[in-house]
C-alpha cells in the first residue's frame, strides 16, 4: 500500500498531473457541451464525431493558411455548416434524428478526409499560451490556472455559460420547455423548428471547437480520423452527467482524468489488469447511470429530456 | 485536389469492379490488391506500405493495376474487405497488419487462385507467404543511442499491443539500452491501438511528466514526436522518417522500405514463380533503413553508424547474449544468440524494462 501512496502524492498531487487532465477533458467538454444544448431542446444528434472532425480540419486549415485568431471560428463554423444539413434533415425534412446523426458521422469522416488530403503531413506550430510567461510562473496556480490555450478557457466560459443560459435565463427556460414537451411549448407560442434549427447550430459550432483543440494544440497536425471516438465519448459523458451542466463539467474531468490516470499507472508496475480496468471505468459508470435512471422512471422523467429524439410535427 | 481524384479514382474501380465481376482476359493488367489498418496518411507504418504499393505502379506501368483500402479494422471486418477484393477480381492481395492474419487464412481458403502476401504474420497456406521486416536491428541502434544520451536515465516506451513483434522491439532496444548505460530503464505504456494520436500524445505526456527524457514510440503518428518537440526532449520516428514534425527532437527513425519485395514478389506472380514462404528482412537487404543521425553529437552519431554496420556485417546480433529475464535470470548464455523461432514469439522482458505485460 505503501507503493500505492507513494504514486499517489508522486504522481496525482502534482500540477502536470492537473494540467494533462485539463488537456484530456477539454475536447470532451467542448463537444458534451454543445451537444448538452442540443438534447435539452429535444433533439438527439449523433453526429458529434463528424462535427468534430470537420472543426479539425477546418481550424488547422484556416490557422496554417492564415492563423489561429482565425482557426478558431473557422473551427466553430464548420461544426455549424455541417450540424445546419442535420437541422435541416431533421427538422425540415423531419427525418429520423438517429439514422441521420449517424449518416452525419460517416459523412463527416468521409468529407474530410477528402478534403483534408492536401494537409496531411505538414505540422503546424503549437499554439502559445493565452496569458503571458510572468503569470505562469506562479507556482502551482501559474500552469493551473494560466498557463493554457484559449480552448481551455473556451470550455470553461462555454459550460458555466450554458449553465446560467439553461437555468437563469428565460431563453434556456424556453428552451428547455421545448426538449421536454414539444407540442406545449408550441401551442404556447414558442417556435420549436427555430430554437431547434438555433440550439442544433450552436451545438455543432462547440463540436467544432472541440475538434479543432485537437488538431491546433494537442497534437497540430490535421489526420483523417484524428478524433478517434472522442465524439461518442462525449455522447456517454452527457448521460453521465445525467444532463446537468455542473455535472457534465466535473464528468468531463473525471473522464480525462481517468485516461491520464490509466496511462500513468502503468509506469509503476501494477498489473495491466488494473489500467484495464480504468480505461473501462467511464463506460461502465455511463452504463451504471444509466441503469438506476431507467430503474426508477420518475428521476427519468426528472432528467432526461422527455422529447429527446422525437419527430415535431406542428398540427396545422 | 489529389484527395478527391484518388476517390473518384477509387470509386470508378469500386463500380467497374461490381459492373463487371471477376474478369480475366489475356491482356488485361495483373491487379494487386492492398489493406491497410490505418489510413495511409498516417505518415507511418500505413503511408510507408501505399508507397511501395506506388512503387510498383511506377515500376510495372500499364502491366500491373493496383488498388487499396485503407483504415480496414482488425478482426471480421478484414475478412469482408478481402472477400470483396478477391471476389472483385483482384489477382494478388497484400494484407498488411499483424491483426489480418486469420483472416487472410479464411479467404485464401476460398480463393486458392488469388496470391496472399502477410505482412508481419506467421500463419502461412499454399497461397499464403508472410514477410516482415527485421526492425528489431534499428531498436538496437536506438537503444545505443538513447544510452548514450540520456540524463534522467528513464527511456519512455509508448507501446501498441503485446504481440511478439512489439516486445521483440521493446527487449532489443533495452538489451543495447542497458549495455552501454547499466542504469538506464525502460517504463512500457500500453496504449492499445496503433493510432490515434490524441492518446499517442497522452501517453508521451505521462512518460516525460514522470521522468522520461527520450520518448520511443510503436505505434504509428507522430503525435509522440510533436510533445517531445514541444517538451524540449528527444524522439525517435516510427516507420517513416518524421523530422517534418520534430525537427530539433527527432534523432533518428525506423523507416520500413516495402518498394523491392512489392516489386519482387508481383513479378515473381506474374512469371508463375510464386511460392509461399516466409521472407523477414533486415537493414542488409534495404527492408528497414535509419533516417539520418540528427540532434546528437557526432560521437554519438559515429557510434550508432558504427553499430549499423556491426550489425548488417553480422558481427553483432541484436540478441546476443547474456541477456537476463525481467527477475534476474539468464535467458540467453554468454556467446549464444537467440534463433528466428524464439524471436517470433517473444513474450516476456528483458531486464531494465518496469512494466507488466497484458495477457
Amino acid at each position: 500500500m505503501s507503493g500505492l501512496f507513494e504514486f499517489v502524492i508522486s504522481n496525482l498531487l502534482t500540477v502536470s498531473f492537473a494540467v494533462a487532465v485539463i488537456g484530456a477533458a477539454t475536447p470532451l467538454l467542448l463537444a458534451a457541451t454543445g451537444e448538452l444544448i442540443v438534447e435539452r431542446s429535444g433533439v438527439l444528434n449523433l453526429g458529434v464525431e463528424g462535427m468534430m472532425l470537420a472543426g479539425a480540419l477546418a481550424g488547422f486549415a484556416a490557422s496554417q493558411e492564415l492563423s489561429y485568431a482565425v482557426g478558431i471560428p473557422a473551427a466553430a463554423l464548420a461544426g455549424a455548416l455541417l450540424a445546419l444539413i442535420f437541422a435541416f434533415f431533421t427538422q425540415t425534412l423531419l427525418t429520423n434524428q438517429v439514422a441521420t446523426g449517424l449518416a452525419l458521422t460517416i459523412f463527416g469522416i468521409g468529407i474530410t478526409k477528402l478534403i483534408g488530403g492536401p494537409y496531411t503531413g505538414t505540422p503546424l506550430e503549437p499554439m502559445a499560451p493565452l496569458f503571458s510567461e510572468g503569470l505562469q510562473q506562479i507556482p502551482v496556480a501559474g500552469p493551473i490556472v494560466f498557463g493554457h490555450d484559449p480552448f481551455v478557457y473556451l470550455s470553461i466560459i462555454g459550460i458555466v455559460g450554458t449553465w446560467y443560459f439553461l437555468f437563469r435565463t428565460r431563453a434556456g427556460l424556453i428552451l428547455r420547455a421545448v426538449g421536454e414537451d414539444h407540442n406545449s411549448a408550441h401551442a404556447l407560442g414558442c417556435h420549436v423548428v427555430g430554437i431547434r434549427y438555433a440550439a442544433i447550430l450552436v451545438g455543432g459550432a462547440f463540436a467544432g471547437l472541440g475538434g479543432a483543440y485537437m488538431s491546433m494544440v494537442k497534437t497540430p497536425q490535421w489526420n483523417e480520423g484524428m478524433t478517434a471516438g472522442s465524439g461518442w465519448i462525449a455522447l456517454a459523458l452527457i448521460v453521465f452527467a445525467t444532463w446537468r451542466p455542473m455535472r457534465l463539467w466535473l464528468g468531463a474531468y473525471l473522464f480525462g482524468a481517468l485516461l491520464v490516470l490509466q496511462l500513468r499507472i502503468q509506469g509503476t508496475g501494477v498489473s495491466v489488469g488494473v489500467t484495464y480496468f480504468l480505461t473501462m471505468v467511464p463506460y461502465l459508470a455511463t452504463i451504471v447511470v444509466l441503469v438506476i435512471m431507467s430503474w426508477d422512471k420518475v428521476a427519468l422523467r426528472r432528467h432526461a429530456p422527455a422529447s429527446i429524439g422525437k419527430i415535431f410535427k406542428p398540427a396545422s | 485536389m489529389k484527395g478527391l481524384k484518388a476517390v473518384l479514382a477509387s470509386a470508378a474501380a469500386a463500380v467497374s469492379l461490381t459492373a463487371f465481376g471477376p474478369a480475366s482476359a489475356q491482356d488485361d493488367p495483373f491487379r494487386v490488391g492492398y489493406i491497410y489498418v490505418g489510413p495511409i496518411s498516417d505518415h507511418g507504418w500505413s503511408y510507408q506500405h501505399d508507397q511501395g504499393r506506388l512503387a510498383v505502379e511506377a515500376h510495372f506501368g500499364d502491366q500491373v493495376e493496383t488498388q487499396y483500402v485503407e483504415n480496414v479494422a482488425e478482426g471480421p471486418d478484414a475478412a469482408r474487405v478481402l472477400r470483396q477484393l478477391a471476389s472483385s477480381g483482384v489477382d494478388m492481395i497484400f494484407a498488411t497488419s499483424f491483426g489480418f492474419g486469420d483472416s487472410v487464412i479464411e479467404i485464401a481458403e476460398q480463393f486458392p487462385d488469388v496470391y496472399f502476401e502477410h505482412a508481419t504474420g506467421y500463419q502461412r497456406a499454399d497461397n499464403v507467404s508472410t514477410y516482415s521486416g527485421r526492425f528489431y536491428e534499428g531498436r538496437t541502434i536506438l537503444g545505443n543511442i538513447a544510452g548514450q544520451l540520456t540524463e534522467t536515465n528513464q527511456i519512455g516506451y509508448i507501446a501498441s499491443f503485446p504481440i511478439p513483434e512489439v516486445v521483440r522491439g521493446i527487449n532489443a532496444f533495452a538489451i543495447e539500452l542497458r549495455r552501454v548505460n547499466p542504469n538506464a530503464e525502460v517504463d512500457v505504456v500500453w496504449v492499445n491501438t496503433w493510432y490515434n494520436p490524441s492518446l499517442e500524445a497522452e501517453a508521451a505526456t505521462a512518460l516525460i511528466d514522470q521522468g522520461a527524457d527520450i520518448i520511443v514510440q510503436h505505434t504509428d503518428s507522430p503525435a509522440a514526436l510533436q510533445v517531445a518537440e514541444e517538451r524540449g526532449v528527444y524522439a525517435f520516428g516510427q516507420s517513416s522518417d518524421m523530422i517534418a514534425f520534430a525537427p530539433d527532437a527527432q534523432l533518428t527513425a525506423i523507416v520500413d522500405d516495402w518498394s523491392q519485395y512489392y516489386i519482387d514478389r508481383v513479378q515473381a506472380a506474374m512469371d508463375g514463380t510464386w511460392e509461399s514462404m516466409d521472407t523477414w528482412d533486415d537493414i542488409d537487404a534495404g527492408m528497414v533503413f535509419m533516417a539520418d543521425y540528427t540532434n546528437m553529437p557526432d560521437n554519438v552519431a559515429q557510434d550508432a553508424q558504427a553499430l549499423e554496420h556491426a550489425i548488417v556485417s553480422g558481427q553483432r546480433h541484436p540478441f546476443q547474449g547474456p541477456i537476463f529475464a525481467q527477475d534476474g535470470s539468464e535467458i540467453v548464455a554468454e556467446g549464444q544468440v537467440l534463433d528466428d523461432p524464439s524471436l517470433l514469439t517473444m513474450d516476456y522482458f528483458v531486464e531494465g524494462v518496469t512494466g507488466s505485460m497484458p495477457n
